[in-house]
């Protein structure tokens, strides 16, 4: 009933020595610091994958006025369902996570980070609280970090409180401010109008620590690393029907097809890339690869076996849509409650051919028309399941009890 | 709620302001805290925090109503909530839920009469390759299987022994 260790692969961030990676930076100019991670091809591991030098660029250039700061957020709401390697890197590798959120401060000139650290989490706050406490104590943080006069750099945690959609970097920030969470039109971006007005780089927890990775080793050997438009190792949330369930590494551009079989679930008839907001992909497409120019993701992985009912599936996704959508936009507040009524009308086997039509066109207008990320992918799964499993969806036999199989 | 507990509530709320700073900014680590120590977060509560902040008691209902982990009716003493989503879902966490409401006798999103546990669902816990997964409060199961939901509960029950702290709604 306790957690048990999730790795199931050697991680790459074992080999990277709390403290190198910074000691590299610091002998580097601000713009040498921003050209190496540029030249690494990183790009955010969140989900999005934004090219993390361009980022920092963006928020290097942004100016303060006196008395204001720019600041460094670690997004560690990792809710994304199926999701879970952050969790991995904030309990066994936070020095690595600080140090690329030092790093990062370092590149764009900022003085005050914050780690937002999801509600569920909490249980890890008194652990990420002492890995700071010894960072400061060694001069890792605080007033003249590493003794270099000027920069001074301190971290903060402030948590999250349940809710899927502050995990979007706009509403992140909406809640650091005391609001709802609830995402902002875009532009203005956070690099320049972010927590507070001020410039903020938002980056997820696998980035930073990847960052800081590249730091200690190096933007070719990084780029080394994966296929020729994704670089670098990527951290692997697996789970479902497969043996050995957990946190893997490998690089990126590896085949749907490649990663089942690393972790026993060969037998797999369908695989959901990239959690809830991600596709489901049938056995015809186990050729593909997960890389940014094909199958994109975050690092979530479901896997189904052979006995599963992709109509439960995809009802499952829809009420967690549901349940976290902000609701402040209508393409996505009524959207997402009429695509799970129309799931539950195909559950009971009375949905006719011209109305599950609809839903599709409905589901178009809510990629196009939603304000931010979660309606415009929330109809996602729903729409590859239709297309994929075409002979699950019509015709069935009612389910008796609602939400029983 | 009488004027002796209004008054302690309100000094309550004036040290946790200053603790985070009286800015906006400060208002959900203060909800947050407040919502540990009481289990919900009161309409008087939720006044003094508006008028210490200097905002209307109608935006902080609205912070606190748009927070799963934050309540503004009373909650049991122990919140319990169940992961819904598909990797616990494939993992079983159907039978875990009955045998949930079976040995407490109240069904999801209900409160026992005893104020001592509250059942809820929640979304994603981050311990998908572990599920189904819960948490009680701040603690997380994992891998629960239906024969072990007595003990979860017996294990919050013995906190309650005869000096107990009841929970102080706020
Ligand atoms: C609904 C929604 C939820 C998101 N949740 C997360 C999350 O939990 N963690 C995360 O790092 N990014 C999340 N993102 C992406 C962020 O908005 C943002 O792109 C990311 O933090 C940027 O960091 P990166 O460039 O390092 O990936 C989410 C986006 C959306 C639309
Ligand atoms: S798309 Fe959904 S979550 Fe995003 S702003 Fe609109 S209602 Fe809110
Ligand atoms: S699906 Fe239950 S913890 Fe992620």
């Amino acid at each position: 009933m306790q957690p048990i260790n999730s790795k199931k692969t050697p991680l790459t961030f074992d080999s990277i020595e709390p403290g190198a990676g910074l000691a590299v930076a610091m002998k580097k100019s601000r713009a040498d610091i921003i050209g190496e991670v540029a030249a690494s091809n990183l790009r955010g591991r969140g989900g999005a994958g934004f090219p993390t030098g361009t980022k920092w660029n963006l928020a290097a250039a942004a100016r303060v006025k006196d008395g204001e700061f720019k600041y460094v957020v670690c997004n560690a709401d990792e809710g994304e369902p199926g999701t879970f390697k952050d969790r991995v890197l904030l309990l066994d590798y936070a020095d690595l996570v600080f140090e690329g959120m030092t790093i990062a401060a370092r590149a764009i000139g900022a003085a005050r980070g914050i780690l937002y650290l999801r509600g569920e989490y909490v249980y890890m706050r008194a652990h990420l609280d002492a890995v700071l406490d010894r960072r400061r104590k060694a001069g890792q943080l605080g007033r003249g970090v590493l003794g270099v006069a000027g920069f001074d750099f301190d971290i903060e945690i402030r948590m999250g409180a349940g809710a899927y959609v502050c995990g979007e970097e706009t509403a992140l920030i909406e809640s650091l401010e005391g609001h709802r969470g609830e995402p902002r039109n875009r532009p203005p971006f956070p690099v320049d109008t972010g927590f507070l007005k001020q410039p903020t780089v938002v980056n997820n927890v696998e980035t930073l620590a990847s960052v800081t990775a590249i730091m200690a080793r190096g933007a070719a050997w990084f780029k080394g690393i994966g296929s020729e438009r994704s670089a670098g190792f990527k951290l692997f949330s697996v789970s479902g029907d497969c043996d050995q369930p957990g946190v893997y590494e490998f690089p990126l551009g590896i085949t749907v097809k490649e990663l089942l079989a690393k972790v026993g679930g060969s037998n797999a008839k369908a695989v959901q890339v990239g959690g809830a907001s991600g596709i489901c992909l049938p056995v015809a497409d186990f050729g593909r690869r997960i890389a940014f120019e094909d199958v994109a993701t975050g690092g979530s992985i479901i896997v189904f076996g052979p006995g599963r009912d992709m109509l439960h599936v995809a009802k499952n996704f829809m009420e967690f849509f549901v349940e976290e959508s902000c609701g402040q936009c209508t393409p996505c507040r009524v959207g997402n409650v009429k695509l799970l009524e129309g799931i539950e009308k195909l559950e009971q086997g009375t949905c006719t051919n011209a109305y599950l039509k609809d839903l599709l066109s409905l589901c178009e207008t809510m990629q196009l028309a939603s304000k931010c990320g979660l309606g415009q992918s929330s109809p996602n799964a729903f729409v590859s399941i239709v297309n994929n499993f075409q002979d699950e969806i019509l015709g069935r036999t009612p389910v008796l009890i609602r939400g029983e199989r | 709620m009488i004027v002796g507990q209004q008054q302690k509530m309100q000094d309550e709320i004036r040290e946790l302001i200053g603790q985070h700073g009286r800015t906006r900014a400060a208002l959900l680590p203060v909800l947050q805290e407040l919502q540990r120590r009481h289990a919900s977060i009161s309409d008087f509560a939720m006044q003094v925090v508006a008028d210490e902040l200097g905002i209307h008691p109608a935006e902080v209902y609205g912070v606190v109503t748009f927070y799963a982990f934050l309540h503004h009716v009373p909650m049991g003493r122990f919140q319990i909530r169940l992961c819904q989503t598909i990797s616990c879902d494939l993992a079983g966490k159907a039978r875990v839920a009955r045998q949930l409401e079976n040995e407490l006798g109240i069904a999801f999103g209900e409160t026992t009469p005893d104020g001592r546990f509250s059942l809820e669902w929640a979304s994603c816990l981050g311990m998908c390759d572990q599920g189904p997964a819960l948490l009680v409060n701040d603690h997380v199961y994992t891998r629960v299987t239906p024969d072990q939901v007595h003990q979860i509960i017996e294990d919050c029950r013995k906190v309650f022994g005869a000096h107990a702290a009841q929970p102080t709604h706020a």
